[in-house]
């Protein structure tokens, strides 16, 4: 079990390393940090100094090497745009990120079950096809439009609900929580729908399939057979075998939610950490797109990582041929 | 009993005058302020901010015309052609109280001439600031400077003893992450306070109710809440939920909705940017064309031809949908120097653009690139495409390379670009400016945005004297010469000034100003 353990570990962080490694060579495409950070009257000694300061002028592997270093040591530097420590910045996005991730999947996991259900018992009830086909939406319309849309629906044209922003925050040690203000909440309701509507359709259309898969099988029939009620039938013995696979799937798709806030928070300016990084695209500021990239690829290796481990655990045959 | 009766009345007057006069100007804008500390980060939305709280000698109005703030009044010395004399405003408080004095001008002086300042290059002809009495100060600069004061207007006083209690005398270092007491806190003498802030997300300012003008300026906002929305849709439409009551950076295609929506105005004003295309004519060949050993665009005829190929008036309707002046001059109209005769030079003529090609002998044309930046002006990617099918009208086979301006702007200032679109904005409406930084030839120090490879010695001289002529009308008729020649030579390809919009719920009551600087202090509410 170790040697796997140790061998799988030693696989990610080299993955990391080359995720860096890549991320690093794109830099140079995105422009040159130094026109952004001086204005338009700044002249070439300007420009070569502060180029030299921020150790530009040196070549892209030992512009990364520095960085590694300095990472391993806990600092990612500091943010062209903010002139503040990239570990500061993030550490007061996190939390706006987290709660927004937090709520989609929450919304994601128990509509999509319920949905799921749903459409799996009643397969050829009106509602549930057009549950169905509605679902279709939800995956094929991009998120940056269904977040324009509920904006206009909801916030331009019936004024309910906020269009950006996090609403009133309440400060809990280094933790911003909207969770405890009304405007807080309300300012959650459409990004939250926004972002976990995708995840939400997924987990729906997975939980529908893999239901009906087990409705066919037969210790269903013979828990019909034996008079158990449909009620005991469909969530105690079916969901419950239909959970393994979906299981997997949300532990996988939490990741993407955190990953791929990017959009929803672009739409609604939510002050997470996707909008900080699409800030950071657009000023070319390296510290924080280094340090986000690595972030979220930190998290998606130590995802699968966790995964592998447990499947590890749960199936003898992969230990077996590790060894 | 009567007596508290009265008391009772004063009461209730008192809380009906505070509901009348809380008025919340709920902004919103696509970027936020960089840093607070007034002397680090010369650019516009941080200098949006400072005018709110602190203050400069000297502000201008929406015309141009300068207006005295903490300076009553400015003169050249009558001893000392190097020296200019401002009277300090008497009675001014910084928000914690203290007085306003000769002192904390030199020391603010003094601050933002300091190497980690963003304001050094503005007054880097200062070579001494003096306190007179308590009310007069002195520059002196390092030979005579006529137009001193047009560098003042973003140069923010602070109190030298705050300063200095609170171990913020030196100007952030803002590469290196650095985080000051003045990055976080302000203590200026404007007309609103610092509540709170959070960069990026939201930034509160109340009314400074001890606001040396306080009976001079409307002054009827009594709170400001600053929110960046960086999402051109969601800002709009937080506009006309009215979660938002005033918008900066209007999306040109949503002008129309929101002027047309209820309760809801657009106003506009011509912008201090004029956007133009540069051509590389000091190259001997260039990189980016089809024809070898030579250089079509050294040619003036070539480039007079390529700016009678433009239409101007159809960008401004098709690219612009109106929102745009066209321009004959790569000067804004509200700038020193600038003429209507010559901002009316540039005019669409097809056939005499074909005949100057043919005597040029480019009768078949050539082709070139067009590098183009795609997220810094309004609709730029939009007015290169056009351009690009206006020139193959005259043989010109032009491809696009519209990228971001991150990597755009480096290709000008390196030289990597034969033929680019770029604008221009003057802060110190005076073609000095201009010249400074297009025409001269490109040094380490002046010239740095002339990607033109245009160099001409006479003019360099003439350019530089400038500076220090005090004679205002020998100064003005050595502008109109260097226009003359610029206009001449076809340096640039003048395109339009921009139309600057506002949107604002129709209880706000403000003037668009051209420089995009809106203060609060100005505001009306309904």
């Amino acid at each position: 079990m170790l040697p796997f353990i140790l061998k799988r570990v030693f696989q990610s962080i080299l993955v990391l390393v080359i995720t860096g490694a890549i991320a690093f060579s794109m830099f140079t495409f995105v422009g040159d940090p130094i026109d952004n950070m001086l204005g338009q009257e700044r002249t070439m000694e300007d420009v070569e100094r502060l180029r030299a300061q921020l150790g530009l002028d040196k070549p892209v592997p030992v512009q990364y090497f520095r960085f590694l270093n300095q990472a391993a040591q806990g600092n990612f530097g500091v943010s062209y745009r903010q002139g503040r420590e990239v570990s500061e910045i993030i550490m007061e996005r996190a939390p706006a990120t987290l709660e927004l991730a937090a709520l989609s999947a929450v919304f994601a996991v128990l509509m999509g079950i319920a949905l799921g259900v749903f459409t799996a018992i009643r397969r050829d009830g009106f509602t549930a096809n057009f549950i169905m086909s509605v679902s279709l939406i939800g995956v094929s319309l991009p998120t940056f439009l269904i977040g324009i849309l509920l904006i206009y629906l909801f916030s331009v044209q019936l004024g309910w609900l906020p269009s950006f922003g996090r609403g009133e925050v309440v400060q809990i040690g280094g933790w911003t929580t909207g969770f405890l203000t009304e405007s807080g909440l309300k300012a959650l309701i459409l990004p939250a729908i926004t972002l976990g509507l995708y995840q939400m359709t997924l987990i729906m259309r997975l939980v529908r399939s893999e239901m009906l898969e087990v409705l066919r099988q037969d210790y269903i029939r013979f828990a019909r057979a034996r008079g158990l009620s449909n009620r005991v039938i469909n969530f105690r013995h079916a969901l419950k075998n239909t959970m393994v696979p979906v299981i997997t799937v949300i532990g996988l798709q939490l990741g993407a939610i955190i990953a791929f806030a990017i959009i929803t928070e672009t739409v609604f300016q939510w002050p997470g950490l996707g909008l900080l990084f699409i800030n950071a695209i657009q000023f070319v500021d390296i510290p924080v797109m280094a340090a986000y990239l690595m972030m979220i690829s930190v998290m998606f290796v130590v995802i699968n990582l966790l995964v592998d481990i447990l499947y590890a655990f749960i199936d003898p045959r992969l230990r077996v041929s590790a060894k | 009993m009567k007596k508290t009766s009265t008391i009772l009345a004063v009461a209730a007057l008192m809380s009906s005058t505070a509901v009348v006069n809380a008025e919340t100007l709920k902004w919103a804008r696509a970027g936020d302020a960089l840093t607070l500390d007034p002397h680090s980060q010369n650019e516009g939305p941080s200098h949006t901010m400072r005018h709110q709280m602190y203050e400069p000698l000297i502000i201008r109005d929406t015309s141009g015309a300068f207006v005295p703030t903490l300076a009553t009044d400015w003169a050249p010395s009558a001893d000392n052609p190097n020296v200019w004399v401002f009277n300090l405003r008497k009675g001014v408080k910084f928000h914690d109280g203290a007085d306003f004095t000769a002192e904390d001008v030199v020391f603010s002086f003094e601050r933002a001439k300091q190497p980690n300042s963003d304001m050094k290059e503005l007054i880097g002809s200062i070579t001494a600031v003096r306190a007179v009495d308590d009310h007069t100060v002195e520059i002196e600069t390092d030979g005579p400077n006529p137009i001193l004061p047009s560098n003042l207007t973003n140069l923010f006083m602070m109190d030298k003893d705050w300063t200095e209690a609170n171990n913020t005398v030196n100007v952030q270092d803002f590469e290196g992450g650095e985080i000051t007491f003045a990055t976080t806190n302000v203590n200026g003498t404007g007309a609103y306070r610092l509540v709170s802030r959070e960069p990026d997300v939201k930034t509160v300012m109340v009314r400074n109710e001890e606001y040396w003008g306080r009976n001079d300026f409307p002054m009827e906002v009594s709170e400001i809440v600053y929110t960046p929305i960086q999402n051109a849709a969601t800002r709009v439409a937080a506009l006309l939920s009215g979660e938002v009551n005033f918008l900066q950076d209007m999306p040109v295609q949503d002008l129309a909705r929101v002027d047309g929506a209820d309760g809801l105005v657009v106003k506009q004003a011509p912008q201090n940017r004029v956007i133009f295309f540069g051509m590389n004519q000091g190259a001997d060949d260039l990189e980016a064309d089809n024809i070898d050993g030579k250089n079509p665009l050294a040619d003036v005829r070539v480039r007079k031809a390529m700016s009678m190929a433009i239409n101007r008036d159809a960008i401004r309707q098709v690219v612009m949908r109106g929102q745009s002046q066209p321009a004959g001059m790569i000067a804004p109209p509200f700038v020193n120097g600038w003429t209507a005769d010559m901002d009316g030079e540039s005019s669409t003529d097809l056939e005499g653009a074909k005949a100057l090609m043919a005597e040029a002998g480019y009768g078949d044309g050539f082709s070139i690139r067009l590098d183009c930046p795609n997220d810094r002006y309004i609709n730029d990617e939009a007015i290169c495409q056009a351009a690009v099918g206006m020139l193959g009208q005259i043989g010109i086979t032009v491809n696009l390379d519209a990228i971001p301006k991150a990597q755009h702007f480096p290709k000008i200032t390196d030289g990597k670009t034969d033929f680019y679109m770029l604008g221009w904005g003057v802060p110190t409406y005076d073609s000095e400016y201009i010249f400074n930084f297009l025409v001269h030839g490109r040094e380490s120090d002046i010239g740095t945005w002339n990607g033109t490879g245009f160099n001409n010695a006479d003019l360099n001289a003439k350019i530089k004297s400038l500076a220090s002529n005090t004679d205002l009308d020998a100064r003005n008729a050595d502008i109109a010469s260097i226009w003359r020649m610029v206009q001449d030579e076809q340096l640039y390809i003048p395109i339009h000034h921009q139309v600057l919009n506002w949107g604002m719920s129709e209880s706000v009551g403000i003037e668009v100003d051209p420089e995009d600087q809106p203060r609060v202090k100005y505001f009306t509410m309904k």
